[in-house]
């Protein structure tokens, strides 16, 4: 399996490997992390690659860039099998899980058109999040997890 | 009661409950031993949304405490017609009160409005959210009437929508109640309140006759169906005529059935059923003084 990676998405020298993401979520996953390639940096995407624990996993590389855990955390919500390699001159130095944070601000927006959080007032959509998705703190609209993707408010 | 705000029903503890159902006892019992208890205090009234009696009976309840109010004024006349936000405004108001009561037409209204002040705010209905100082009433005209443990209550009507249902389901979570809901397909509870009642592993089910369950009933709760959830006149009154009790109807409920509704009513309840014994809608609505001058008196005593 990993032969057919190494094919398709070069290795990287320095940078962040975010593997196992679930088939189809890569650019929701750049997306949410802010990465959109004016910065210069290089990055490369997997999607749809076969995978024994995910069926078909997306997988996302970032060159120069190190993640931090906080970064990543939020990936929980839409690739909560994530994991994610942090690689120095092309070995692998640190290994870790995205682990889901408490609460989440400003990076979904709340399905309820007449929730205050889509008016026009000085706070940001912000949701308690619970095993299965999450819950909006101002409406307490649930948006499961299969909808966060669709959610996303990441302009 | 743990908080200085009244957001939502869920964040009522069964302590907290009882605390303001005793204490309105208390004042119904001699409320003139209260005249004075807030003599000198306001309290701001920030209706962003038509409402007569919850705005009259929290008026009421803090001149019956001895303080007066503020009121904002219809949203028409007022600096909310100019664009100006709820943060800034209840922000303003604040400073012209010791405690905020707020309607609002949106969802979580109340909740962000809570995040800008430091004075007590009591919501007084968000979109088709959360009405909790009307639970407070409805539970204490429960408690006077029927009971709140060992209670099967049926709550029928628009339960997707209805402000006062998702309050009440979520209060009763607290007691040991059986709770059925009946409506139509399309106006079931939301996801939500559903997601908690399971969650508190209350006991609750869903029907979409009255029939199925009104021979066991203490308490039926009966609310609008608005005809503005529908698209068309015609598919309203099929569904509404369906959820309207009449003397025929009550042929099949218990003879000690308490009927409740938040009010305002259209034609869900005949008006031959307000002269029996079932009928306290209106003692519920009575209700609201005492309750809402407990619910103050609790929050304005809170060393702040």
């Amino acid at each position: 399996m990993t032969e057919n990676h190494e094919l398709r998405v070069s290795k990287i020298q320095n940078g962040t490997v975010i593997d196992h993401v679930a088939g189809g979520q890569a650019l929701n996953v750049l997306a949410l992390l802010g990465i959109d390639g004016t910065r210069g940096e290089t990055v490369s995407v997997g999607m749809n690659v076969p995978s024994d624990r995910l069926g078909r996993k997306d997988i996302v590389k970032v060159e120069g860039r190190e993640l931090s855990q906080s970064e990543v955390d939020v990936l929980s919500l839409i690739a909560p099998a994530a994991s994610i390699n942090i690689v120095r001159d092309y070995e692998v130095v640190e290994k870790s899980r995205v682990v889901r944070p408490e609460t989440v601000s400003g990076i979904i927006s709340c399905p309820n058109t007449n929730c205050i959080s889509n008016a026009d007032e000085p706070i940001k959509a912000r949701f308690t999040v619970l095993s299965d998705g999450v819950r909006c703190d101002y409406c307490d609209t649930i948006v499961r997890e299969d909808e966060v993707a669709a959610n996303l408010d990441v302009s | 009661m743990r908080q200085d705000h009244l957001i939502s029903a869920a964040d009522l503890s069964r302590e907290d409950i009882e605390a303001v159902l005793d204490h309105a006892a208390e004042i119904d019992a001699n409320p003139a031993a209260f005249r004075q208890r807030h003599a000198g205090k306001v309290l701001g009234l920030c209706f962003f949304e038509p409402s007569t009696r919850t705005r009259m009976s929290f008026d009421t309840a803090m001149k019956r405490l001895g303080g007066q109010t503020v009121d904002m004024g219809p949203v028409e006349s007022s600096s909310v017609k100019k664009g100006e936000t709820l943060a800034d405004t209840v922000r303003v108001v604040e400073g012209y009160a010791d405690s905020l009561v707020l309607r609002h037409p949106s969802e979580g209204a109340a909740q962000m409005a809570s995040e800008f002040v430091d004075v007590p705010l009591i919501n007084a209905g968000d979109g088709a959210g959360q009405h909790p100082s009307q639970t407070l009433l409805d539970l204490y005209t429960i408690r006077e009437n029927a009971g709140l443990d060992d209670l099967t209550i049926g709550i029928m009507g628009d339960l997707k929508y209805g402000r006062t249902v998702h309050s009440l389901a979520e209060a009763l979570t607290n007691f040991d109640a059986r709770q059925h809901f009946v409506s139509p397909e399309s106006l079931r509870l939301p996801r939500n309140v559903r997601y908690d009642l399971h969650a508190s592993g209350s006991q609750v089910k869903e029907h979409t006759e009255l029939d199925e369950v009104l021979p066991q009933l203490d308490v039926l709760y009966v609310t609008r169906i608005q005809r503005e959830r529908f698209p068309d006149e015609n598919e309203y009154r099929k569904v509404a005529g369906e959820y309207q009790i009449d003397m025929e109807t009550l042929e099949a409920a218990s003879d000690d059935l308490t009927i409740m509704h938040p009010l305002p009513r259209v034609d869900e309840i005949s008006s031959d059923i307000d002269e029996t014994d079932h009928a306290k809608y209106f003692e519920q609505a009575h209700n609201g003084i005492p309750v809402r001058m407990a619910l103050l008196d609790i929050l304005l005593s809170q060393d702040r």
